[in-house]
């Protein structure tokens, strides 16, 4: 009797979500066309389909905006916290109300699977939100002294690969402190932004407090560069991170930076082999690797190296990878092709200075941009797989004999963001996680995030705090 | 007298040895093992698929009964209902067996007679397992006797709580000499042992014994099956045939009762051991209201309507 079970397809529903055929700059509380009128197509990566036009912004754009924010700011900062909670309680409400909507919309944008933005974004999304609306009448209390003070206008340039995420993440604590913000979300995923600026109109926020200019590097480097921005917020690139931290050099700007990593999940071989098998694929597979604090590197103790490599492989084996609306999708599509190609040069990197590699057996679609689960044995730190953010769903397998060897190889990067711990000893989760340098250390567990946590990094992954009491800092004038 | 898979006969060399090894294997991260579980119950199986699940779980039921009130009347019922669940429509496939108490093995023998479907008895003292050996051994005798080609024992939890694992081993091998052919279920009644470690090292001790199946509850207690308990024993048996070539059969039971979680169950073992165990010889759900659900599910499958209760049989 014995057969395959197969699951049906079980997409969800895109009539969810409307998509306009255009969308404009969000400015001022209204949707404007770029000053020179230049556009640009954002498609989804699972299909190359064009989702819609947007406009591009320019440095008029960015200045406009500015000015909006500056304008919106005095009113804004004086409103009373609870105020301010009260427009951010609202937003939280409404992202939980189109929840669905924002998943599917956030799915088509980014390539990333339903069942991720459905049980991971949009609840992160809601509770991010959530959490600083009830910071902002408590402000006295946050340890920065009697009514600390917002900075102004706050500059904020996120990634792709949590764009609605990333959003939260930077415009809920900057509200919350009473400061006014122009956004620029990424130019492969601009739309979820330009739902979230309906959304403030929807929640009765008022003009200028949030404005919305999508575009490409050249409005975020506008929109860091501008003398009336207060405060830069950016993640993404460690490249992009140096070029803002000059630029702003000089001025009294201040600035937070969230860049990349290269985490090391380190396995001791006191280890819940199993759950320790699931962390490592969501340290490194979840959002298809592209996720600047993925478990990337895997170091795992000698003595139970080839337990954990067959039962991996095994697992990633059953990883189904395929249409991003169906429920039933774990890896869904690079996010544009050129990050694919990014990936591919430093996989094809990888194989060529004598690393092995295995990739999952899995048919990869037509059209669209896609790359195989894989991983990369026989590495040493010598090798660019070990040390290259590679930002996609590339795993490096490194081993180590002693606790301190573990924590010499995994402290042994440029970057600082985050680590992995998995043993069944407390004690060992304590000493190692003392000396870790990395931003986040997870006991047993990878990629858990909650917006009372704080998270950035270390060295080359950036300064600055976001989540918590720590995130409020970064927008309230505490120097 | 089957014994110890070879691969780790020394094991259950002593007290000491067999502690040692049960204490070597990995630890069980809670809530890394019940997130899992819980991702695994996302997993959206619809119209095929669901069809598919749904006869593959009908045919996988041990039908239950198991009161003190139970008599040959309903025993005898419990059996029709085993071997044509659905009068209304005979493509539907019969469950894997009815499971009663020892003294109603001979009339579920005699009304499942022919049909293919099983009788599986609980035995041991079933469900405290309070009782000595010799009594446990004849219970099990008496059951065989009586026809069941199956025997559903427990574990002897207090053994096994207060640490001495080989007892609760060597039981589970005489209980296996008097099985004789039928085949033999072990039940750990997961929700004594509390722990997720507890669980696994049980499940090792009953696979070395020679177990055909390892089953997580008698039903009796508060906590029975769980998505995460048979998670964790699907584990075990996927490893133990891995490093024996060894299949044993997992069987949850207790708590399911709808077709929802019955999916749910069939998709860890798919995900998990693998579809080599999507066969009714070796996973099995034990179960007396889930039935209802999945033919009232499967009826609205094919018809498009949902008719309700009144449309599928009591027993």
């Amino acid at each position: 009797m014995a057969s395959a079970f197969e699951y049906a397809p079980a997409p969800e529903s895109r009539s969810v979500v409307d998509i306009a055929p255009s969308y404009g700059l969000f400015i001022d509380g209204e949707f404007t066309e770029a000053a020179d009128g230049k556009v640009f197509k954002t498609v989804s990566p699972s299909s190359e389909e064009v989702l819609s036009e947007v406009a591009q912004a320019g440095t008029a754009d960015v200045d406009r905006a500015v000015k909006a924010a500056r304008k919106a700011f005095e009113k804004w900062s004086a409103l009373p916290g609870s105020e301010r909670a009260k427009y951010l309680f609202r937003i939280a409400r409404i992202i939980q109300e189109r929840s669905r909507e924002l998943a599917v919309l956030e799915t088509l944008d980014n390539g990333k699977p339903i069942k991720e933005t459905r049980d991971a974004d949009l609840p992160l999304v809601a509770a991010h939100f959530f959490y600083y609306a009830g910071w902002a009448d408590k402000l006295d209390h946050a340890g920065y002294g009697a009514n600390p003070r917002p900075l102004g206008v706050a500059g904020q340039v996120i990634p792709w690969n949590f764009p609605l995420l990333m959003l939260a993440w930077k415009i809920a604590p900057a509200l919350a402190t009473g400061n006014t913000v122009v956004l620029k979300p990424a130019e492969t995923t601009p739309l979820s932004a330009l739902f979230f600026a309906d959304i403030c109109r929807q929640a009765g926020l008022p003009k200028g407090v949030v404005n919305i200019l999508t575009g490409y590097g050249d409005a975020g480097e506008a929109l860091v560069t501008h003398p009336d921005v207060n405060k830069v917020a950016f993640t993404g690139s460690t490249a992009v991170g140096k070029a803002i931290a000059r630029s702003v050099a000089g001025t009294d700007k201040k600035v937070t930076l969230e860049l990349g990593g290269k985490g090391a999940n380190i396995v001791f071989d006191d280890a819940p082999i199993d759950q320790a098998v699931e962390g490592i694929v969501t340290g490194i597979f979840f959002n298809q690797g592209q996720v600047c604090c993925a478990g990337s590197r895997l170091l795992v103790q000698e003595s139970v190296q080839d337990e954990v490599l067959d039962a991996l492989k095994r697992r990633l084996s059953t990883l189904r990878l395929g249409d991003p609306l169906d429920k039933n999708t774990d890896i869904g599509a690079i996010n544009s092709a050129e990050q694919l190609a990014r990936i591919t040069s430093l996989v094809e990197t990888g194989e060529a200075e004598g690393a092995e590699r295995w990739s999952a057996p899995c048919e990869l679609p037509s059209s669209g941009y896609w790359f195989a689960p894989t991983l990369f044995t026989n590495v040493t730190q010598a090798h660019t797989v070990a040390r290259d953010e590679i930002f996609g769903p590339v795993l490096s397998v490194l081993s180590f004999r002693t606790p301190d060897e573990a924590v010499a190889k995994a402290n042994n990067s440029q970057y600082g963001l985050s680590a992995g711990i998995w043993t069944e000893k407390g004690s060992r989760i304590l000493a190692v996680a003392n000396k870790l340098r990395a931003g986040v250390v997870w006991a047993n567990t990878f990629n858990k995030f909650d917006p009372t946590s704080p998270f950035g990094g270390y060295k080359e992954s950036g300064f600055g705090r976001e989540g918590g009491r720590h995130g409020l800092e970064a927008y309230l004038d505490v120097r | 007298m089957p014994t110890t898979a070879p691969a780790f006969a020394d094991a259950t060399a002593s007290d000491s040895a067999l502690r040692r090894f049960l204490f070597g294997l990995p630890g069980v991260d809670a809530v890394g093992l019940e997130a899992r579980a819980a991702s695994l119950g996302t997993r959206s199986i619809k119209t095929t698929a669901k069809a598919y699940a749904i006869d593959l779980a009908i045919s996988m039921i041990d039908l239950t009964t198991l009161e003190g009130a139970d008599t040959p009347g309903k025993v005898r019922a419990l059996a029709a209902k085993a071997v044509n669940p659905d009068p209304t429509d005979r493509t539907t496939p019969r469950t894997a067996a009815v499971c009663v108490y020892p003294d109603m093995a001979s009339t579920a023998a005699a009304a499942v007679a022919g049909s293919g479907v099983k009788v599986a008895s609980v035995a041991t003292a079933f469900p405290a397992g309070r009782a000595a050996l010799d009594v446990k051994l004849a219970d099990v005798r008496d059951a065989v006797a009586a026809g069941a080609d199956e025997i559903d024992m427990v574990i002897d939890r207090g053994a096994f709580l207060s640490g001495r694992f080989l007892k609760v081993y060597e039981e589970i091998l005489a209980v296996k000499a008097e099985c004789g052919p039928a085949r033999l279920k072990v039940i750990f009644e997961t929700g004594e042992l509390s722990t997720y470690d507890n669980i696994r090292r049980a499940s090792w001790i009953g696979m070395l014994a020679g177990a055909d199946f390892i089953k997580t509850s008698t039903g009796k207690v508060a906590t029975n099956a769980t998505p995460a308990n048979t998670l964790l024993m699907l584990e075990a048996v996927r490893d133990f045939r891995a490093a024996t070539g060894v299949q044993i059969g997992v069987k949850p039971a207790g708590g399911i009762r709808t077709t929802k979680d019955a999916v749910k169950f069939l998709v860890l073992v798919n995900e998990t051991a693998g579809e080599d165990w999507l066969d009714p010889h070796w996973f099995r759900f034990g179960a007396s209201s889930l039935l209802n659900d999945l033919l009232m599910q499967r009826q609205k499958l094919s018809t498009g309507r949902y008719s309700g209760p009144d449309y599928v049989t009591v027993d």
